[in-house]
């Protein structure tokens, strides 16, 4: 009896919940960490990152006015989710990454507890960061954080999978939704967290993933005048390699709207190419969830 | 024409697995009580018989306390906090998804409505454990100031915690209790109270569920003198209790002198503040949830209404009619709004304070609903010709009776409401937001609701002044009370 | 300007405790009355949305809901075929059960007034017209009276208006007042027609109004104005009837009676499709109201889909099998 042929995956975006492939009709050649080819994958054009910061838009009145106890929960279901599909990423992740199987299953061990991390800091976040102000007069004043709004992220390039989460969870975990731009060479285990929100309480709009060039989408986002911040974490290129992203440039464009920037890690100035952090190590406190929200103060006068 | 009845919704009894009898759950495992007796609980609207659980001795406390200090040392301070706040996130879904059997459990044990035990008690217990799982790796971020801190900067545990709850909320109280210390990273020890074990000892089951290390949580069952053991063991490193102003008294007597350290969550005489300009139709809901949810059973109860003299005769007339339309009866009916007193004990002293009430001169108004022949049962009532000298406006009566006084003045109601020795909860009802947060200033209160009262929430911090007892449970601050202090 | 008739004049000045009526007096008046806390309506809304009713209770509530049905065709495309076919569903709403009631009322558009009066004529369902440059309301005073005067001539039961809710929002109370007195009058012609009466429903379109306040405020003046019944919605705007909006609606006509002794009706309109939530309604009135609301003279339903839903239920509730909508007859 003949061998049975296996039935490949193929790829896709991962826009407002649902998944197109790219409206351009483009797709490129995904290759593992030794350069043989695994899968084509959409390559997103200038109006899919349109469309998807349509969606996030859309998505971030119900997103941000849910409560952040729902949020934590809606992560934590994530986490879950993400647990029953843990073969499914080590694999992707090690073939993307050219890790060890043992390696692989460490990596998602990590994300799967990254999003358990962030899920514990939605209702968090406003009590380590808000504060009640003494103000010299008759006044209640109160200052809580809030979600900043639509955040365009370039997702890390050399961390496939616990960058991703790395970047994308303190940003929905704040209440902002988010268009990601994947790892442009390995981007395939952000396709199959695509998949994971999408079966999960995430609501569709939330995480828009897009697969294919940065430095093609990555100019529109920036100067997206419905972008209210940009990350640029995936701005540095792969070890070795050398950036293909100008990301002084990209701030200078986020400039014109006063678009919020969070710089990558590694260099004095964007003259020098930035250099991906160590993902492995927890974060530092909610910083990456504030970075993403603004502060509100409010003053009420008390009086008989 | 024939009326519009609501048949009797009862919720099933099925879901609920109930022993003959249950031994105490040390270091992972039921156990028989070696120097303790047993006690029958029973349902409080039938009087029937549920189980027969153990009253824990001196001995049995002893060997709880060394099975906390041993999972303490041995596993639950080693382990990552990441680690321990997985734990408790699986403890939280557990309980989501028993929480129909918690439920019916505590309605049958405790006397309470389904609708509270299914819309408030099991949720928001919940609620608690997703919330405390979150700061387990979060701690060096809470900003617990004067906290002893571990090498890594992390504040650190005190170790084994005794911990005693009250029979109003029973599965509520323990995870408000639980959550917290596990957060943090000690290990307890927790005495359910005598009337209401049952959901206690379901939860052990649910430790048992998460694989949680045996030992970390102990529920010893029993009465007062195994709660007095617990408080008093020398080896017990902090001191959690809620319930009365004159127990908890005693344990701070017994505390004193020790390193021990100690909450208390006690007694209330809320005073519910009306102005004349309050809106009118979720004021009269917001009296009758302050006062009647869990039968008058809760600490921050409003059980003082304080209306302005403008319109306490038409809050008054709204609140009979509204309360004329409350439905006493089975817990287990989905449509009751009061359910049975938890105790035979409780009904009396209900019975004789408003007896009191009528002696001093109040003047009693009772609902006119239909109460069951068996169980334990009070009617709604409202006191009104009530001064504030009245023993009904001074004592808890923790119970549903309520006494109606009025004011003049926002600074009369503050006096009046601030003349108790108890400083737990206030209520403001107006539509003026400046007057809340004038009000909100001078009360001397721990919790302060304005035009909505008895909202409870793991983030926000709950604990009274004076002597409703001290520290704070929930949020940010509850943690405060299970770090070790520099 | 003062109110046409010396009885309404009367009733105002009693009301207002004031003899001048204008924007002004009828401002201090409407924001004289209790506001009303959102997340406390919704939380008691909410609450009485838990209730469970069962069995025979049951059983009675889906028959009373059917007979407080205004069954409902407000479609451009609408046809004298189309509204005899829902006469003909309203008058036997269940072809396989004789027990089955009437529902109250059907309801269409003025011009089709005759088509459905000939349809119903004997059977006890009323008809209704919606009027005044339904759903909008953006017409002149004539035209609006004009386009009721022609439904009550054709023999309408029952005028559904809607308020001007520009003007209402814009605090032009006296315009909003004076219209309705106006259409209530016409209505009134409708004695010597036909020798009864044209009740008057006045729709206020919550959805527009934005604020439980403002929705109090708008139940009162129509109420003050002589409407019979304050119905939600049109139901060409969303969000139209919400549990919330009819609890406030209740608590204004449980009011209005305490002061007046007047019973006004309440009829929530548009986005009650299923038996559950019509249930729910039934317990808001029950519990708001009072018992004596629970009557089709003073409780509606606007709806079209949910009769069928109701007919499903009591089938099954009489064969104890879950219905299906295919042995059910269509509305139109």
């Amino acid at each position: 009896m003949a061998a049975r042929l296996d039935v490949r995956k193929t790829y896709k975006l991962y826009v407002g919940g649902k998944f197109p492939r790219s409206e351009s009709g483009r797709s490129y050649e995904v290759t593992d960490a030794k350069g043989r080819f695994v899968a084509n994958a959409a390559m997103a054009s200038r109006k899919d990152a349109r469309d998807a910061v349509l969606a996030a838009r859309a998505a971030f009145a119900g997103w941000s006015g849910a409560t952040a106890y729902n949020r934590g929960q809606v992560l934590y279901r994530v986490a879950e989710v993400m647990e029953g599909r843990h073969a499914q990423f080590a694999e992707e992740v090690a073939r993307a990454e050219g890790l060890t199987a043992a390696k692989a299953r460490a990596v998602v061990d990590a994300a799967i507890d990254r999003w358990v991390w962030y899920a514990g800091w939605t209702d968090k976040v406003a009590q380590v960061a808000g504060a009640a102000n003494p103000v010299a007069g008759p006044y209640f004043n109160l200052s809580v954080p809030e979600p900043t709004g639509v955040v365009a992220v370039l997702a890390p390039q050399a961390s496939s999978l616990l960058g991703l989460v790395s970047v994308v969870a303190p940003v929905v975990a704040g209440g902002s939704t988010c268009v990601v731009l994947a790892s442009e060479r390995r981007p395939l285990p952000a396709v199959v967290l695509g998949e994971v929100l999408a079966t999960s309480d995430v609501p569709g709009g939330v995480v828009n993933l897009l697969t294919g060039v940065t430095a093609e989408s990555a100019p529109w986002l920036a100067s997206h005048e419905d972008v209210d911040a940009l990350d640029l974490a995936g701005a540095a290129p792969l070890p070795g390699e050398d950036a293909t992203v100008d990301w002084g440039a990209l701030e200078a464009a986020a400039a014109a709207t006063l678009t919020r920037v969070v710089r990558p890690a590694g260099s004095a100035t964007s003259e020098e190419p930035a250099v991906e952090p160590d993902w492995t190590v927890l974060p530092d406190g909610p910083r990456r969830v504030l970075a993403f929200m603004e502060t509100k103060t409010v003053w009420h006068p008390k009086g008989r | 024409m024939p009326t519009f009845e609501y048949a009797p919704a009862p919720e099933s009894r099925a879901v609920v697995d109930l022993q003959p009898s249950y031994g105490l759950f040390i270091g992972g495992e039921f156990v028989d009580p070696v120097d303790g007796t047993s006690m029958k609980t029973v349902n409080p609207a039938t009087e029937e018989v549920l189980s027969e659980v153990a009253v824990g001795g001196a001995a049995d406390v002893d060997r709880a306390v060394k099975a906390a200090r041993r999972a303490y040392e041995r596993t639950w301070s080693r382990m990552p906090a990441a680690e321990r706040g997985k734990y408790l996130f699986r403890i939280a879904r557990i309980l989501q998804e028993r929480g129909r059997e918690l439920a019916v459990l505590e309605s049958l044990d405790n006397g309470k409505p389904i609708r509270e035990s299914r819309d408030v008690d099991v949720p928001l217990a919940a609620a608690h454990f997703f919330y405390h799982a979150g700061w387990a790796d979060k701690l060096a971020w809470a900003g617990l100031h004067g906290a002893a801190l571990g090498p890594d900067g992390v504040p650190l545990p005190l170790g084994v915690a005794g911990q005693v709850i009250p029979w109003n909320f029973p599965l509520l109280m323990l995870a408000w209790k639980v959550a917290p210390a596990l957060a943090t990273g000690n290990t307890v020890v927790l005495k359910p109270a005598e009337t209401t074990p049952l959901t206690a000892l379901l939860f052990a089951d649910i430790c048992r569920q998460a694989d949680l290390p045996p030992g970390v949580v102990n529920i010893v069952t029993g009465a007062g003198a195994t709660g007095a053991a617990l408080v008093g063991h020398p080896d017990v490193d902090k001191v959690a209790f809620t319930g009365s102003t004159a127990v908890g008294r005693e344990i701070a007597r017994t505390v004193a002198g020790s390193r021990k350290k100690l909450t208390l969550e006690l007694g209330g005489k809320a005073a519910n503040i009306v102005f004349d300009d309050a809106a009118i139709d979720e004021t009269v809901e917001g009296i009758v949830d302050g006062i009647f949810f869990n039968q008058g059973h809760v600490c921050c109860a409003g059980s003082r209404l304080l209306v302005q003299e403008t319109i306490a005769e038409e809050v008054v007339g709204r609140l009979q009619q509204r309360m004329a339309q409350l439905r006493v009866g089975d817990p287990l009916d989905k449509n009751t709004d009061v359910g049975a007193v938890n105790s035979a004990e409780q009904l009396q002293r209900i019975t004789d304070l408003a007896a009191v009430g009528d002696a001093e001169g109040a003047q009693r108004w009772t609902a006119p609903c239909p109460l069951p022949e068996n169980g334990f049962w009070f009617s709604p009532t409202l006191f009104t010709n009530v001064s504030p000298a009245h023993t009904i406006a001074r004592d808890e009566i923790f119970g549903p009776v309520l006494s109606v006084m009025t004011f003049r003045t926002p600074s009369e109601a503050v006096t009046k409401a601030n003349t108790t020795p108890y400083g737990l909860s206030a209520g403001i009802w107006t539509e003026k937001g400046s007057r809340i947060l004038w009000m909100a200033d001078r009360l001397r209160a721990g919790v302060v609701w304005a035009n909505t009262f008895n909202r409870f929430d793991p983030t926000s911090p709950f604990g009274g002044y004076k002597e409703s007892g001290y520290g704070r449970e929930g949020g940010r601050h509850g943690l405060a009370a299970y770090v070790k202090e520099a | 300007m003062t109110a046409t008739t010396p009885a309404l004049t009367d009733r105002v000045r009693d009301v207002l405790g004031s003899t001048t009526l204008d924007d002004a007096s009828l401002r201090r008046w409407l924001h004289g009355l209790p506001g009303v806390d959102e997340v406390g309506a919704h939380g008691r809304a909410a609450m009485l949305g838990t209730r469970s009713v069962k069995t025979t209770s049951k059983a009675w509530a889906l028959d009373l809901a059917v007979s407080m049905v205004d069954l409902t065709t407000l479609e451009g495309a609408d046809s004298f075929g189309t509204v005899r076919s829902l006469c003909a569903k309203a008058r036997v709403p269940d072809a396989d059960d004789p027990a089955c009631p009437k529902v109250a009322a059907v309801c269409v558009y003025n011009d089709l007034v005759p088509v459905a009066v000939e349809a119903l004529a004997g059977s006890g369902v009323k008809v209704a017209a919606v009027t005044t440059a339904f759903p909008s309301g953006r017409a002149s005073l004539p035209v609006k009276l004009a386009d009721t005067r022609d439904a009550v001539q054709a023999g309408a039961d029952e005028i559904d208006m809607v308020i001007d809710r520009g003007a209402f929002l814009s605090g032009r109370y006296l315009k909003v007042f004076e219209e309705i007195v106006a259409v209530r009058e016409v209505c009134d012609e409708a004695v010597a027609l036909h020798g009864r009466r044209a009740h008057l429903k006045v729709i206020l379109e919550t959805g527009e109004l934005s604020t439980y306040d403002n929705v109090r405020r708008a139940s009162w003046l129509a109420m003050l104005a002589g409407g019979d019944f304050i119905k939600t919605s049109t139901g060409k705007v969303s969000p139209a009837a919400t549990l919330p909006v009819t609890l406030v609606m209740l608590e204004a006509v449980r009011d209005w009676a305490a002061l007046t002794g007047e019973i006004i009706g309440v009829k929530p309109a548009g986005g009650i499709r299923t038996a559950k939530d019509a249930i729910k309604h039934l317990v808001l009135v029950h519990e708001t109201a009072g018992e004596r609301w629970l009557d089709p003279d003073l409780f509606r339903f606007g709806a079209s889909s949910l009769l069928n839903d109701l007919l499903l239920q009591r089938r099954r509730m009489r064969t104890g099998v879950y219905a299906s909508a295919d042995r059910l007859t269509l509305a139109t």
